[in-house]
C-alpha cells in the first residue's frame, strides 16, 4: 500500500481541452467534479429561496412576498436541498472517492456515469423554468401530498413530474454504476469486510435508491394520470384515497432520508480516525449499523403519518420500529466517540466539521426519538419542532458531512492546501450561526408554530427575528466556502500524497499523488 | 492551539446552559403547553420524560467525546493506543440502548391506549375542512356554521396595528360544554387540512372522503385556540381554529340559539326577497366566501381564479351560474356550496355577482331568488 502509483501515459489519455472535456467525459474524476459543482451552484440556489422564506418570517405579516409565492419557495427550497445538493453532492464524492478508494481506473460504466450526470441539469432546468411560469411552480409542499398536488395544482405540476421522472433515472443509474462498480473492480485482496466505510455506506445507498426510486416514479405517474387522464387514484370523488398517495410517498421518503445520511456516516468514520490517529472502533458493527438502518428504513414510513387516522396497531407498530432505529445509530454515535478516545487528537477543520457532525446529528437524533413517541407527536406533527429536527439531521448532519469531505479531500484532488485559518474561520461561523439559525425551531415548535405558514401569531416574533437572522448568517458564511474552494484551486501549498499525517496506512488514496493521475490506478494495488 | 482550547471550553459550558434554558422554561412560549385535558396533561409528561431521559443520554455520551477530545490531543502529546475493537463493549451498549428504548415504550403505549378512543360522545360534532375555513356540524341537534378568520387584511398588510389575537380569532368559534364526552368527527371538502388545538393535545388530519376521530373531554370554560397543520394552499396560515369551552346550561342554550336561527332560515327561504335585500346580503356573503379568490373587486386572481367581471357566466347564463354554485368546478379550486349553504344564501350572492362590477348594466341582470334555487334542488333530485 506505501508505493506510489505513477500514471505513464499523461500524454495520451489526458483530458479533452474546453467545452467538450466536461460533455463529454467518461472520467469518474472529471464527472464527480460536475457533480459536486452542480450540487454547490444549486446550494445558492436553494439557500437564496431560504433566505426569501426567512426575510418574509423576520417579522409577523405579510412584507415581502405574496403566500402564493412564499410556498413555492419552501416548496422549490425542499426539492432543491434534497435532490440537488444534498444527493448530487454524495454521488459527486462516490465518483471521486470509490476508484480511488477501491483501486481502480475508473467507474465500471463510464458512458452511463456521463448520462446520468447530465440528465440532472436538464431536470432543475426544467423544474426551475416553472417559476417563470404565469401560474408560478410547484407550491404544494417538497412532500407535495394529494390532492392538493393534483385537483388542485397550478398545471406546471406536469413539468414537476416530468422533472421529478428525469432526477430518478438519473439516480437509478448513477445507483447501478456504483454497484458494478464495487462488485466487480476492487483491488485483488480487498475483500467486503475490508472495504473503507465510505464504500461500505454507499453500496448501502445504492441499494436503497434502486429499491426506492422507482416507488417516487410510480407515485407521479399516478398524480399524472390523476391530472391528465381522468384516473381517480387519489381522488376520493372518484372512489380514490388520498392517504393511498401518503403511504406511497413515504414508502420512498423514508429510506430517501437515510440515502441522504448514510454517505455521511461513511465520510464523517474516516476523517474521525484519521485525525484521532486512531482505526475506526468497531468496524464491523459500523458495517452491521449501517445496513440494520437501510433494513429497518423500510418499514417505518408511517410514523411521517401518525395523524391521518391509523389503527391503534398501525401507530404502535410504526412507534416501535421507529424506536428501533435509534440501537443502530446510537451503535454508531459511540462508536465514534470511542475512535477519539485515547487517540492523538487534532483539530483541523475537516475534524471540526465532523465533531460537529457528531455532537448536533446526535442532538437531531434525539428529537427523531421524540417525534417517534405517537401521543407526544400529535403535538409535534407538522410544527418548526419537525422543521427544527429535519434541518438538524440534514444541515450540520448531512451538509456538514459533505462539507468535511470536501476539505478532506480537496488537497488530494487539487494537489494544493486549503488556508486553514479561513477553514476554521468558515468552519465557527457555520457552526455558529446553523445553531442559531436551527436550535430556536424547537422552541417555536414547541410553543405551536406551524410549518409552512407564510405569517404567524405574535407569540413566535421573538425567536423568529433571532431564526432570520441565524439563517442570513449562515448564507452570508458559505460565500466564504466558495471562496475557500476557489482559492484552493488555484492555489495553496504542495499537498503531499498523503495530506494527512499517517493517512498513508488508512486508504489506497493516499497512495496517489496529489492531485491523483488521470486514471487513478492503471495498475491494481494488492491489498494485504 | 490555545484560542481552540478556550472555544472548546467554552462549548462545554455553553451546552447544559442550552439544555437549563429548555428546562427553566415550561411556559408555553417556549415548550408544549400543559393544555388542559387529562390526555393533554399525560402527553406534556411524558414529552417531558422522553426529553429529560435524552438529556441524560446526551449528557453522558457529549462528556466522554468532548473530555476524550481534551484528553487526547495531541498538542498535549498524547499518543494514539491501538485497539480497534471490543466484542463485549459492543453487546454491552447495543442492550443498553435497547433497555433505554424499552423503558420509552411502555409510558408510550400506555399513553396512546389512553388517548385513542372512537367510541361515541355525549355530543357528537363533524367537522370540515374547507379551502379555508372550518365548518362545524353539531349532529345531534343538525344545526352547523363555518368559521372564518377574523383578523382583517388591514393587519395583515401592517396598514394597522395587529391585535392581540392576530391571526388566532375567528368570527364565530366552536363551542363545545365542559365536563362532557365530545367527539369530533373530521373530514375535509377539497383538500387535507389538519385540525390542531395544542391544549387538548388533538391533532386530526381532514381528508376528503375519510372521517377521522378524536375526542376531548374539558374540565373548565376557556377559549383555546389552535390552527390548521396541514399545508392547504394560499390560505393556509389563515385558518385558526377556535374553540369556546362554557358550562353546560350556557352551551344548551347556545345550541337552542342555533336551532332557532336555523329555522329562521328556512323560513326565510318562503319569503318574497326585494333585489335590494338580496343584494344587502349578497355582499357580505362575498366578502366572507368568495373574495379570498375571486378578490373583493371580482377580478380573481388568473387562471388561477378566474375573474367574475364580465363573464359570459355571470352575465348571461344564470343557469349555468346555479350549477356552478351549487356543484363547484370539477378540477378546480371551486367547491360545491349547495350542500352547505342556504338556499337565501346562494341566491343572494348569486345576485350580488350578477349586478355587482357593472355585470348588472352589461348583461341580462337576471335576479336570482331562493325559489329558484329550491327549483334547481328539486330538478337534480328527480
Amino acid at each position: 500500500m506505501s508505493t506510489v502509483v505513477e500514471s505513464h501515459d499523461h500524454g495520451h489519455h489526458g483530458p479533452a481541452k474546453g467545452l467538450s472535456r466536461w460533455l463529454f467525459t467518461t472520467n469518474h474524476k472529471d464527472i464527480g467534479t460536475l457533480y459536486l459543482w452542480f450540487s454547490f451552484i444549486m446550494l445558492f440556489i436553494g439557500g437564496a429561496m431560504a433566505m426569501v422564506i426567512r426575510a418574509e418570517l423576520f417579522q409577523p405579516g405579510l412584507q415581502i412576498v405574496q403566500p402564493e409565492f412564499f410556498n413555492q419557495m419552501t416548496t422549490n427550497h425542499g426539492l432543491i436541498m434534497v435532490f440537488g445538493v444534498i444527493m448530487p453532492a454524495f454521488v459527486g464524492l462516490a465518483n471521486w472517492m470509490l476508484p480511488m478508494q477501491i483501486g481502480a481506473p475508473d467507474m465500471a460504466l463510464p458512458r452511463l456515469n456521463n448520462l446520468s450526470f447530465w440528465l440532472l441539469p436538464m431536470a432543475f432546468g426544467i423544474l426551475i423554468s416553472t417559476l417563470f411560469m404565469p401560474e408560478g411552480g410547484p407550491n404544494f409542499g417538497w412532500t407535495f401530498y394529494a390532492p392538493l398536488s393534483t385537483t388542485y395544482a397550478p398545471s406546471t405540476v406536469n413539468f414537476f413530474i416530468f422533472s421529478v421522472h428525469i432526477m430518478g433515472v438519473s439516480s437509478i443509474l448513477g445507483s447501478i454504476n456504483i454497484i458494478t462498480t464495487i462488485f466487480n473492480m476492487r483491488a485483488p485482496g480487498m475483500t467486503l469486510m475490508k472495504m473503507p466505510l465510505f464504500v461500505w455506506s454507499w453500496l448501502i445507498t445504492a441499494y436503497l435508491l434502486i429499491a426506492v426510486m422507482p416507488v417516487l416514479a410510480g407515485v407521479v405517474t399516478m398524480m399524472l394520470m390523476d391530472i391528465n387522464f381522468g384516473t381517480s387514484f387519489f381522488n376520493a370523488a372518484g372512489g380514490g384515497d388520498p392517504v393511498l398517495f401518503q403511504h406511497v410517498f413515504w414508502f420512498f421518503g423514508h429510506p430517501e432520508v437515510y440515502i441522504m445520511i448514510l454517505p455521511a456516516f461513511g465520510i464523517v468514520s474516516h476523517i474521525i480516525e484519521t485525525f484521532s490517529r486512531k482505526p475506526i472502533f468497531g468496524y464491523s458493527s459500523m458495517v452491521y449499523a449501517m445496513a440494520s438502518i437501510a433494513i429497518l428504513s423500510f418499514v417505518v414510513w408511517a410514523h411521517h403519518m401518525f395523524t391521518v387516522g391509523m389503527p391503534l396497531a398501525g401507530e404502535l407498530f410504526f412507534m416501535y420500529s421507529t424506536m428501533l432505529i435509534a440501537i443502530p445509530t446510537g451503535v454508531k454515535v459511540f462508536n465514534w466517540v470511542a475512535t477519539m478516545f485515547r487517540g492523538s487528537i487534532t483539530f483541523e477543520t475537516p475534524m471540526l466539521f465532523s465533531i460537529a457532525f457528531v455532537a448536533l446529528f446526535t442532538i437531531g437524533g434525539f428529537s427523531g426519538l421524540m417525534l417517534a413517541i405517537v401521543p407526544a407527536d400529535f403535538q409535534y406533527h407538522d410544527t418548526y419542532f419537525v422543521v427544527a429536527h429535519f434541518h438538524y439531521v440534514l444541515v450540520p448532519g448531512a451538509l456538514f458531512g459533505i462539507i468535511a469531505a470536501a476539505y478532506y479531500w480537496l488537497p488530494k484532488w487539487t494537489g494544493n492546501m486549503y488556508d486553514e485559518t479561513l477553514g476554521k474561520l468558515h468552519f465557527w461561523l457555520t457552526f455558529i450561526s446553523v445553531n442559531v439559525t436551527f436550535f430556536p425551531m424547537h422552541f417555536v415548535g414547541l410553543a405551536g408554530m406551524p410549518r409552512r405558514y407564510p405569517d404567524y401569531a405574535l407569540q413566535f416574533a421573538d425567536f423568529n427575528a433571532l431564526i432570520s437572522v441565524g439563517a442570513f448568517m449562515f448564507g452570508l458564511t458559505q460565500l466564504l466556502f466558495l471562496f475557500i474552494v476557489i482559492k484552493t484551486i488555484r492555489s495553496g501549498k504542495q499537498a503531499k500524497p498523503e495530506v494527512w499525517e499517517g493517512a498513508g496506512d488508512l486508504g489506497l488514496e493516499w497512495t496517489l499523488t496529489s492531485p491523483p493521475p488521470y486514471h487513478s490506478f492503471t495498475v491494481q494495488p494488492q491489498v494485504k | 492551539m490555545a484560542y481552540i482550547r478556550k472555544v472548546f471550553t467554552g462549548f462545554i459550558l455553553v451546552l447544559p446552559l442550552i439544555f437549563s434554558s429548555l428546562i427553566y422554561s415550561e411556559s408555553s412560549d417556549y415548550n408544549m403547553p400543559i393544555g388542559v385535558t387529562d390526555v393533554s396533561e399525560s402527553i406534556f409528561g411524558l414529552h417531558m420524560l422522553i426529553f429529560w431521559i435524552c438529556v441524560v443520554i446526551g449528557v453522558i455520551v457529549f462528556s466522554i467525546m468532548f473530555w476524550s477530545l481534551w484528553k487526547y490531543r495531541k498538542s498535549k502529546g498524547a499518543v494514539a493506543a491501538d485497539f480497534d475493537d471490543n466484542f463485549w463493549l459492543e453487546i454491552g451498549w447495543t442492550v443498553a440502548a435497547t433497555l433505554v428504548l424499552v423503558w420509552m415504550a411502555v409510558p408510550s403505549t400506555q399513553v396512546m391506549v389512553e388517548a385513542y378512543d372512537d367510541a361515541e360522545g355525549e355530543i357528537n360534532i363533524l367537522i370540515t375542512g374547507h379551502q379555508w375555513k372550518w365548518h362545524y356540524e353539531y349532529l345531534e341537534d343538525e344545526v352547523g356554521f363555518f368559521s372564518n378568520l377574523s383578523t382583517s387584511q388591514e393587519q395583515i398588510d401592517g396598514e394597522v396595528p395587529k391585535g392581540e389575537f392576530y391571526l388566532r380569532e375567528v368570527d364565530e368559534p366552536l363551542v363545545i360544554p365542559t365536563n362532557t364526552r365530545v367527539r369530533f368527527l373530521i373530514t375535509g371538502n377539497d383538500v387535507i387540512h389538519s385540525w390542531w388545538v395544542p391544549d387538548f393535545a388533538v391533532k386530526q388530519d381532514a381528508i376528503p372522503g375519510f372521517i377521522n376521530t378524536a375526542w376531548t373531554n374539558v374540565p373548565e370554560p376557556g377559549i383555546f385556540r389552535g390552527a390548521c397543520t396541514e399545508l392547504c394552499g394560499i390560505k393556509h396560515a389563515f385558518m385558526p381554529v377556535v374553540v369556546r369551552a362554557v358550562e353546560r346550561e350556557e352551551f344548551d342554550a347556545f345550541i337552542a340559539e342555533k336551532v332557532a336561527l336555523a329555522e329562521e332560515e328556512r323560513m326565510l327561504t318562503s319569503k318574497v326577497w326585494t333585489k335590494d335585500e338580496l343584494m344587502a346580503r349578497g355582499e357580505s356573503f362575498y366578502a366572507t366566501n368568495c373574495a379570498a379568490c375571486h378578490q373583493a373587486n371580482g377580478q380573481g386572481i388568473p387562471p388561477v381564479f378566474p375573474s367574475l367581471v364580465g363573464s359570459q357566466i355571470t352575465m348571461f347564463d344564470s343557469n349555468k351560474h346555479i350549477e356552478i354554485l351549487m356543484e363547484g368546478v370539477q378540477g378546480s379550486a371551486m367547491a360545491a356550496f349547495g350542500e352547505s349553504y342556504s338556499e337565501v344564501d346562494i341566491a343572494s350572492v348569486i345576485t350580488y355577482t350578477r349586478q355587482a362590477w357593472s355585470n348588472g348594466e352589461k348583461g341580462d341582470g337576471v335576479i336570482v331568488t331562493p325559489q329558484d334555487i329550491v327549483a334547481y334542488k328539486n330538478r337534480i333530485d328527480l
